[in-house]
């Protein structure tokens, strides 16, 4: 039962890691920049979630509103910080966005003081039982739900629509997309609304199951998705949900098993390392 | 004056922290963003040998070999993974070693390592060593800058397949300029743990890895003067910035986003522009 009980704990903890890690994907698919600041996104999504559902009583409100708050932010930081250095070195981009991060927490410490927020009234605290004495909370159950809901909703998007076939054509080039008419930089603003936006479901969900946003809640998120990106390959969609998974499982399983030698970090990044030498290109090619 | 001191030992060591990640990343364009594992690896060895009664001096050697033998191994894994994939290999690399450091008593664990004696020959002593190890250490990358081997880095940090196509030797340089990194690195983490005489896993973590990388790009890839004067004013920063306290990591991440935006080159590159328009 036990085993039973870590799978879906990592399956929780891999649905979270897969909807931040998958913002952090889309920006890098369409700019080549790894978008540090991302996880200051997650955290202000957290954020915004306990104090709207705190002041109106209803989650799925607040969920709405820290989204859309958060994609309006992420469209502007690109607007700010990466549009200027698109043309310049990765690595410029990459400290600048560490710097950013690094402002923004500072931020949410002096804003929203250095103990954190809770829900006055944790919602979904329940728990139910699958079957054979194996429980989850609500809020897992939530969770899971939630990221299967958004990530079809992306996958048919992306197939189906003008706007995901305009958007996977920019992605492969950038130049012949634009000679056919699609507007570049609309589909960069498009990316960005909907890479935050994401960030910012996943910000509330982590709230919905520890309870506590706090102004360092982003560090973990910030190095623990560029490890699910580059394992996923880079840009590829797919590749980072498989990633993701597989690290959440990896990590509730190692703890338990292997935890006295490693701690849960160092086991998430010894299985990146070795995956990365036996697959120097991550578990995916790139869309 | 005893303020001045330490300030100062602060810098030097900085400066060799940033000057030993510049040989990578600078000179031979392999980014690591895990560079404060081998800051690390150099502090517990260090630590370890003087409190088993070792002096300082002696200590540094095998501070440096170790580093530089984990460096050689991490260079290794530099020969199969690139770019983007390497910096987030190297970032696993420094979470491994804190990870493994947390959990051996015999290294302390999650306390770490307390009572490190001091240096035999005091405060003055210390700046004096780490003065000379930064000094040393900067002629030889001054040297290496212009000998064969750095005309081998350049090429490789333009364009690596190139190099190869050209009949220059890719894995022995990249191996090279890990091997020197790191085991610089191990000097100044050695140093930092007789200065400061406290370390812990907290000590060597990802922000850690992440200061010293922003300190080599603010400065501006791979200019030696340009790298030594930013990882001196920033490891002076949060010092300076003390009358400002709750600000100061604000106004920090700020400022180094700001250097980004508006000077993408760096230090060097803004030098470069302003002689430009001098004349």
């Amino acid at each position: 039962m036990l085993a039973l009980d870590l799978l879906l704990q990592g399956i929780v903890q891999g649905a979270i890691y897969a909807l931040i890690a998958l913002g952090l994907t889309l920006i890098y698919g369409l700019l080549r920049i790894l978008h540090v600041a991302h996880a200051a996104l997650f955290t202000l999504g957290g954020y915004i979630g306990v104090i709207v559902t705190n002041q109106t009583g209803s989650l799925a409100f607040a969920l709405v509103v820290s989204m859309v708050l958060v994609g309006v932010l992420g469209i502007l930081i690109y607007r700010v910080a990466y549009k200027p250095l698109l043309g310049k070195s990765p690595l410029v981009a990459l400290i600048a966005s560490i710097g950013l991060f690094i402002a923004f927490e500072e931020g949410f410490r002096i804003v929203f003081g250095s103990y954190g927020l809770s829900f006055e009234d944790p919602p979904l605290r329940t728990q139910v039982d699958l079957g054979g004495g194996l429980l989850i909370s609500h809020s897992r159950l939530l969770i899971v739900g939630m990221a299967v809901v958004i990530l079809s909703i992306l996958a048919w998007l992306s197939t189906r629509t003008r706007t995901g076939i305009a958007w996977k054509a920019t992605v492969t080039d950038p130049q012949i997309a634009s000679s056919f008419g699609i507007n570049i930089e609309r589909v960069r603003y498009l990316n960005f609304f909907i890479g935050s936006a994401l960030a910012a479901a996943a910000g509330v969900m982590v709230v919905l199951l520890t309870n506590l946003v706090e102004p360092t809640m982003g560090a973990v998120a910030s190095y623990k998705a560029l490890a699910i990106i580059v394992l996923g390959g880079l840009g590829s969609v797919r590749g980072t949900l498989v990633a993701a998974l597989a690290i959440g499982i990896v990590e509730s399983f190692g703890t338990v098993y292997i935890g006295h030698i490693l701690d849960r970090d160092a086991l998430a990044f010894a299985f990146l390392v070795v995956a990365l030498m036996v697959r120097p290109q991550g578990l995916f090619k790139a869309d | 004056m005893a303020y001045e001191i330490i300030l100062l030992t602060t810098m030097a060591i900085m400066v060799l922290f940033a000057l030993s990640l510049n040989v990578i990343t600078g000179f031979c364009g392999q980014v690591s963003l895990g560079h404060a594992a081998f800051y690390g690896i150099g502090a517990y060895t260090g630590a370890m040998l003087t409190k088993a009664g070792w002096p300082l001096l002696a200590a540094l050697l095998p501070a440096a070999g170790l580093a530089g033998l984990i460096g050689f191994l991490v260079g290794l894994m530099s020969l199969r993974v690139r770019h983007d994939f390497l910096a987030i290999t190297t970032m696993g690399i420094a979470f491994l070693f804190v990870g493994f450091v947390r959990k051996q008593e015999w290294l302390g664990g999650e306390i770490g390592i307390s009572g490190i004696p001091a240096f035999a020959f005091g405060r003055v002593g210390l700046l004096v060593v780490a003065v000379v190890c930064t000094g040393l250490f900067a002629a030889v990358t001054i040297y290496l800058k212009r000998s064969w081997m750095g005309f081998g880095f350049d090429s490789i940090s333009d364009d690596e397949d190139t190099a190869r196509i050209l009949g220059i030797d890719v894995p022995r340089f990249k191996l090279w300029a890990f091997v020197i990194g790191t085991a610089g690195a191990g000097v100044a983490g050695a140093l930092y743990a007789h200065h400061v005489r406290y370390i812990g896993p907290d000590s060597f973590g990802f922000v850690e890895s992440v200061t010293v990388l922003a300190m080599v790009i603010i400065g501006g890839i791979g200019s030696i003067w340009a790298v030594a004067l930013a990882a001196a004013v920033l490891s002076a920063l949060p010092l300076w910035f003390q009358f400002v306290d709750d600000y100061k990591l604000l106004i920090y991440g700020l400022l180094v986003f700001a250097v980004m935006r508006f000077s993408p080159n760096g230090i060097a590159g803004a030098l470069q522009s302003l002689k430009r328009r001098a004349r």
